[in-house]
């Protein structure tokens, strides 16, 4: 057997994660992914103590039409070298890279071996933010555009590159790490003190604006590992939580795609109209972001008989605002110019890359967590995925209008049948020893992965995160080519990608 | 046209009055208040509170058995309350939680919020005099969780209209007055906070906003954090917050220039 298959939530034994020799471990990947399989992890967990050089790689196969995950792991060493999967499967690129940049395992001919946010743990120390080996095209009239870290307005850092012709950008290089504060660090260190819990404040703190999401993947997790199924009600206002951080930040991102083509009444309304979505988080949890809303063992705010009718008379508001707005603004003929064929990221490209989420069905990719590794709620309260096949911004902001919508309706359905109970469960936290589990969310953003490893004492030994943008980052690059370098706040704009979420 | 017109009609006025007197409702959890009583426990004090908190932002004297709280790590989660078996811990919706010393943010036991607010800032005659009409501020991000950076964003829309005030983000520091900073302030970040820094003009302020800013926040341990900076150069005003509302920034600001 070459590998052991499990599901989202699962708890395996690592004892029955077959470890492989390279060309196996290889040979099984490439005859994975030839049959439809999609990389969901691939990293590295130092051996034991860390004073070897092994490093113990596991790979994550997701099979989305049966829901199924399959795990394998392979021993290879720091400065090792082995054939990359990225030359036949461009979407391990990243996965490929992040091995590279953490131990120095050389995936051979790789055709973009660069470093992804030069985490403080990595091997190579030369290598850092200062010197990043940027591309270079030279020609008469051709130039470059260098931007950032710090940018005009008030957003994350990140350093882009453009190579242009005249106004039209032949390639874009996107380099990412400022904002690397080694969350996934600091999970482990919490995690062997022993004294202290896991703090889930940690996981609130990966990306912001995905608080729920990465919230919830966290809380699933330990949740698996420490066998506490939570309450059904508490996993309907799991739901509720998450439906409506996708909401407020669709809603936002609408506005922001209004302002950047000087659209600005859409820049004014849908800025008001979010407000009054967060501001329902806020008048549940706290938090306009929902930080504090979930807890391990389920949900410490539970949603009363006022506060039900409360957060629905506001819905209806905000549907009525955003239906408004959005038929307009959608069936506007100067809108839909700068919003149409602008930014395309075709379908095949969004698939070969490894795209997640909303952007990838956007460019019909068909995925979607909530539907292929239903989980909470979602098992009872099925989503259907939707997708547009343009793949251009129009597609990513209309999929969005779309998926408010739909979401409101869902969140609609569950107040109105929000299962009897409690909404907090005792945990008890003993982790389960030596074993792995995948903690699978679908954020507004996309999918996001949380992937557990306990050692022989139950402390965790590996939490490696996945935040959707891991993947998209590189989606952006693409799209951006052959347009306007005027074009790139618009399209960027329309993925939205977090900068946190990729440098951890 | 007819649609514009009944989407405006719609949408009426959405800015919030006055500013300086807009409450954020419970629960929202601003000003932290603790009971004036000691711990009790068995012999000693039992520390769920502290064993609980992710920023280790609980003090408890050994001696006189009060609790105090660093509102500058404090990020806000409203955990110690719910570990607190005796209720020593009240999160009130009190917003106005900036102070110019950072010392005035560790909040002792029984101090209630007018207490702390009317000695936290120490506005500056120059201050004033400088800036009190038309400050521009330049926002640098350092690797927090883009939370501070949504609010501070906020303050801009319709809702809170900070501009009202004279108050502007600008996109370059040679237009500003001071920066802001939000985020713990990573190694790769580091040296671009300082040259942003260096490129404003003088006389120029240093605003913290966040828990990460201020103290490191969650991510206070970690090795990743080059935080230099915050040694070399004085700091202004911290604002706390995780995130930080965009009413406790305004108001800050506000309270800071003396208007
Ligand atoms: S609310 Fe503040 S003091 Fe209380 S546990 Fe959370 S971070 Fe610590």
């Amino acid at each position: 057997m070459s590998a052991i298959q499990t599901r989202n939530n699962r708890v395996v034994s690592r004892e029955d994660i077959p470890l492989l020799p390279i060309d196996q471990f290889c040979a099984f990947l490439t005859d994975q992914s030839n049959h439809g399989k999609r990389p969901v992890m691939f990293f590295g967990l130092p051996f034991e103590d860390r004073t070897t050089d092994e490093v113990i790689v596991y790979s994550i196969m997701a099979h989305d039409e049966s829901s199924s995950l399959s795990i394998t792991s392979c021993l290879m060493k720091r400065g090792e070298s082995y054939p990359s999967l990225t030359q036949q499967f461009p979407a391990f690129h990243i996965f490929e890279r992040e091995l590279f940049e953490q131990f120095g395992i050389t995936p051979a001919l790789h055709p973009w071996l660069k470093p992804v946010r030069f985490d403080y743990r990595r091997l190579d120390e030369s290598s850092n933010i200062i010197n990043y080996p940027f591309f270079h095209m030279e020609g008469e009239e051709l130039h470059e555009v260098a931007v950032g870290p710090v940018h005009a307005g008030i957003i994350e850092p990140g350093h882009f590159r453009f190579m242009c012709h005249g106004e039209r950008v032949h390639h874009l290089e996107i380099q990412l790490g400022y904002q690397h504060r080694g969350v996934e660090s600091l999970f482990e260190f919490n995690g062997k003190k022993g004294r202290r819990q896991i703090p889930i404040q940690l996981a609130e703190s990966i990306a912001g604006d995905s608080v729920i999401a990465h919230a919830s993947a966290c809380a699933q997790a330990i949740e698996s590992l420490s066998h506490c199924d939570i309450p059904l009600r508490a996993a309907a206002i799991r739901g509720i939580a998450l439906e409506l951080e996708r909401i407020g930040i669709h809603i936002g991102d609408l506005g922001a795609i209004a302002n950047d083509i000087a659209y600005l009444t859409g820049n004014a309304v849908f800025g008001a109209t979010r407000t009054l979505v967060i501001n329902t988080s806020l008048a549940i949890c706290g938090s306009r972001f929902g930080r504090g809303w979930i807890r391990f063992g389920g949900v410490p705010f539970d949603i009363d008989e006022s506060l039900r009718s409360r957060i629905r008379a506001t819905l209806e508001k905000v549907e009525h605002d955003v239906v408004l707005m959005g038929e307009t603004m959608f069936s506007s003929p100067n809108v839909l110019t700068r919003l149409e064929k602008t930014g395309i990221l075709e379908h095949q490209k969004a698939k070969d890359i490894g795209m997640v989420g909303m952007a990838a069905r956007a460019s019909g990719v068909q995925l979607d967590v909530r539907s292929d590794h239903s989980y909470g709620i979602y098992k009872n309260f099925p989503i259907y995925k939707i997708t547009l096949e343009s793949g251009d911004v129009f597609a990513r902001a209309y999929i969005r209008y779309i998926e408010i919508r739909k979401s409101i309706a869902f969140i609609y359905e569950l107040l109105d049948n929000l299962p009897q109970g409690n909404t907090m469960k005792p945990i008890e936290m003993s982790l389960a020893p030596n074993s792995m589990t995948i903690s699978m969310v679908e954020g507004w953003r996309g999918e996001t992965v949380h992937a557990l490893i306990t050692d022989k004492e139950g402390n965790i030994a590996r939490y490696k995160i996945k935040d959707p943008s891991f993947h998209n980052w590189f989606g952006l690059a693409l799209a951006v080519r052959e347009n306007g370098v005027s074009d790139f706040p618009l399209v960027n704009k329309s993925f939205n990608l977090s900068y946190c979420g990729n440098d951890l | 046209m007819f649609d514009m017109l009944k989407i405006r009609i719609n949408q009426g006025s959405q800015a919030i009055k006055d500013v300086r007197k807009a409450v954020i409702p419970l629960p929202f959890r601003g000003f932290p208040v603790i009971s004036p009583q000691e711990c009790k426990g068995d012999n000693k004090a039992c520390n769920a509170c502290l064993e609980g908190c992710p920023t280790n932002a609980i003090h408890i004297n050994q001696e006189t058995r009060k609790l105090s709280i660093d509102i500058g790590k404090c990020v806000f989660c409203g955990d110690c309350v719910r570990n607190c078996k005796e209720n020593k811990i009240a999160f009130s919706n009190f917003h106005k939680i900036a102070a110019t010393n950072p010392n005035t943010l560790v909040l002792e036991a029984g101090m209630t919020p007018e207490d702390f607010y009317s000695n936290a800032i120490k506005a500056r005659d120059q201050i004033k005099k400088i800036f009190g009409r038309s400050l521009k501020l330049r926002q640098v991000s350092a690797a927090g969780c883009n939370g501070c950076e949504m609010e501070l964003n906020a303050c801009s829309n319709v809702n809170f209209d900070m501009q009202r005030f004279g108050i502007e983000f600008v996109a370059s520091p040679r237009h500003a007055d001071g920066i802001v900073i939000t985020g713990p302030i990573s190694q790769n970040m580091s040296f671009a906070v300082e040259d942003t820094f260096n490129a404003v003009p003088q006389p120029r302020i240093v605003i913290l906003v966040g828990s990460c800013a201020i103290s490191g926040g969650v991510f206070a341990s970690s090795p990743a954090l080059n935080r230099e900076f915050l040694e070399k150069y004085p700091v202004d005003l911290y604002i706390p917050g995780c995130p930080t509302h965009p009413l406790t920034f305004i108001n800050g600001v506000l309270d800071f220039l003396g208007q």
